[in-house]
């Protein structure tokens, strides 16, 4: 026995390494037949890696404190050696991962991942969600510039427009009767602790459950219905060395894309770093236009469509809450024979189109003023068009048991079809 | 299954027992943390009351002041200002403020202790902008030749009358607050204090 040999089975009795390597990385047999879309859910732990890293680099200069914050930002991009990237690699990762996220969210929609036996696999993903957007939101008031604080006094606003206990909240929230000092400080604390912490132990909750199920794949069928003599999967292959090696190329041009935008577009027009954002925060003068940086701009855009009534605007903070809650029903809602796109039938194609183009149409609309497409009669245009969008996109989740019921399936295959 | 031995009972009533004692020492742990996100005393005391002098603010014009690091709006209303006031009646939401939060004496007509001084939060009852004050009258405020004056929230288009009342159809809910507030003289207002002398 060498020396490695002697080490690693001094470690083995004493802890699984081994054994943890085989279940998790070399004997985890997933479906051969993986695609493109699977890229999303390795690039997701490199972003967060990425974040993680950059982050830690970042608290180094920064100060959490309203007087502080602004300069000690601009101390990072001017001052301190390749301060800039760093912060640029930081800021550039926050939309990266939701571009990921997106898109590993449109994998599970398009091959029914959320499906049966993967409901609690569904679930915890929905939580790592949330919790990006926490995430997200507390760190953007940490550069205390405009759009950080009338950002954040809006979002906590939402929390006022709750019936009764509303406004406690709100100052509860706060720690104070408006956005200030207080606040910053507490927001740092959300996002360099509690919300990371609370991050890293879904995502292991997340790979444990999906370990425990075994992965989908683009044909929505069981691997594990057909095994060779020794209980392998016939259709799967070791995570390692197939797999790693086939995110490594995914990895590669996915950082190439993301050094293009650090190196020439960090702001990239505005939607990855708000230009009101580089003019220090004024409590008493809210910019011209408010808008949430480009990956909260569909649920802002239905936020923004629904109308107060009843002296109170808790409607549309109501119909924004339920837009992201109710990816968690989505396991239930799917009635369909079939898990994959590929045998569902023409109901399942359209309605999916749907849901992805009001997405993208509220995302857009999000974006901009309510009246920068006109005004029909007394309605401004784009609230008409986000009104119809978010119909529709509650329209795919809340028609789903009965359209993926009647709709005509194909029947699907025994083995997967590569 | 059952063991004679154990008293099942027993067992029940110590797992029942402790884990209420636990779950009261739990929310008796978490009491002071929760609490500590309150607004501290430092806080609580930067939201004491704040004197403003009105004498320099002439008839028609507006003085901004802060007061718990939020925007007072302090407009001199002159009486054709007043007039477009009760014009504007059938044209908001909440006339009589039935719906909308300001101390009980500035809960009438023009909204505030004496007509002609208007005191509001400057903060949209929206979602927490700051609206600008549009104090012309028509066309020259950029809102319609039937604009008489009054604010304009730019984040998500709320219009407020000249008694700080909202507008039907927009995002707003209600009228903007009034803060509690009194008259120390006739020149001097305290913000956020209205157990003073005058009514």
């Amino acid at each position: 026995m060498s020396k490695a040999q002697a080490l690693l089975s001094w470690i083995d009795e004493r802890f699984p390494l081994t054994a943890l390597w085989k279940s998790h990385v070399s004997e985890y047999y997933a479906p051969k037949n993986f695609n493109f879309w699977y890229y999303f859910g390795s690039l997701a732990m490199l972003v967060l890696v990425i974040q993680i890293v950059s982050g830690i680099f970042l608290t180094m200069n920064y100060k959490p404190d309203a007087q502080q914050a602004f300069q000690s930002v601009e101390y990072i991009m001017r001052d301190v050696e390749g301060g800039w990237l760093i912060r640029y690699i930081h800021s550039t990762g926050a939309s990266m991962f939701f571009v990921v996220i997106y898109l590993h969210m449109f994998r599970g929609l398009l091959y029914g991942s959320y499906r049966k036996p993967r409901e609690l696999l569904w679930l915890f993903g929905v939580l790592i969600y949330l919790c990006m957007m926490a995430e997200a939101f507390f760190g953007y008031l940490l550069p205390w510039g405009q759009m950080s604080y009338w950002g954040a006094q809006v979002i906590v606003n939402l929390f006022g427009a709750i019936p009764i206990m509303g406004e406690d909240l709100a100052v509860w929230i706060r720690g104070d009767y408006v956005v200030s000092d207080a606040t910053l400080n507490r927001f740092f604390a959300f996002h360099v602790i509690a919300i990371p912490l609370a991050l890293l132990g879904l995502v292991v909750a997340h790979l444990i459950a999906l370990h425990e199920v075994g992965s989908n794949n683009p044909d929505g069928i069981e691997i594990k219905k057909h095994k060779d003599a020794g209980g392998k999967p016939l259709d799967g292959v070791p995570f390692h060395p197939y797999y790693t090696i086939k995110d490594m190329v995914g990895v590669v041009v996915f950082l190439a894309v993301f050094s293009f935008i650090v190196f020439f577009t960090p702001e990239v027009g505005g939607y990855f770093l708000e230009h009101n954002n580089f003019i220090p925060a004024d409590p008493l003068k809210t910019p011209l236009h408010i808008a949430p940086v480009w990956y909260f701009t569909p649920y802002y855009a239905m936020l923004r469509a629904v109308p107060a009534f009843l002296h109170t605007q808790f409607w549309g903070v109501a119909v924004m809450g339920a837009a992201v809650l109710v990816f968690f029903f989505l396991p239930w809602l799917d009635r369909s024979p079939v898990k994959s796109i590929r045998y569902k039938g023409p109901y399942y194609k359209i309605a999916l189109t749907l849901f992805v183009v009001s997405f993208l149409v509220l995302g857009w609309l999000g974006t901009e003023p309510t009246d920068f497409l006109g005004s029909l009669g007394k309605t401004d245009v784009a609230v008409i068009l986000a009104r119809l969008f978010t119909v529709v996109y509650f329209a795919f989740f809340l028609a789903m048991p009965w359209y993926s019921r009647i709709d005509k399936t194909k029947p699907e295959p025994e083995r997967v079809t590569g | 299954m059952a063991d004679p031995k154990i008293d099942g009972g027993k067992r029940r009533f110590l797992l029942a027992t402790s884990s209420v004692l636990g779950g009261v020492a739990t929310v008796a742990t978490a009491a002071p943390f929760f609490a500590s996100m309150l607004p501290s005393a430092r806080a609580r005391a930067a939201g004491a009351p704040v004197e403003v002098d009105i004498s320099r603010v002439e008839p028609g014009m507006m003085l901004r002041a802060e007061w718990r690091g939020q925007p007072i709006f302090v407009v001199h209303r002159t009486a054709e200002m007043l007039e477009d006031v009760k014009k504007m009646d059938p044209r908001v939401a909440d006339p009589t403020s039935d719906g909308s939060v300001q101390p009980e004496y500035a809960k009438n007509e023009y909204r505030s202790r004496k007509p002609e001084y208007l005191v509001l939060i400057g903060i949209c009852t929206h979602l927490g902008c700051s609206p600008f004050d549009k104090l012309q009258l028509g066309a020259d405020s950029g809102l319609g030749s039937d604009w008489l004056g009054g604010f304009f929230c730019p984040c998500h288009g709320s219009k407020f009358d000249l008694a700080g009342r909202v507008f039907k159809d927009v995002p707003a809910p209600t009228n903007l607050k009034v803060p509690p507030y009194t008259f120390i003289s006739d020149s001097r207002i305290l913000i956020g204090d209205d157990k003073g002398a005058q009514g």
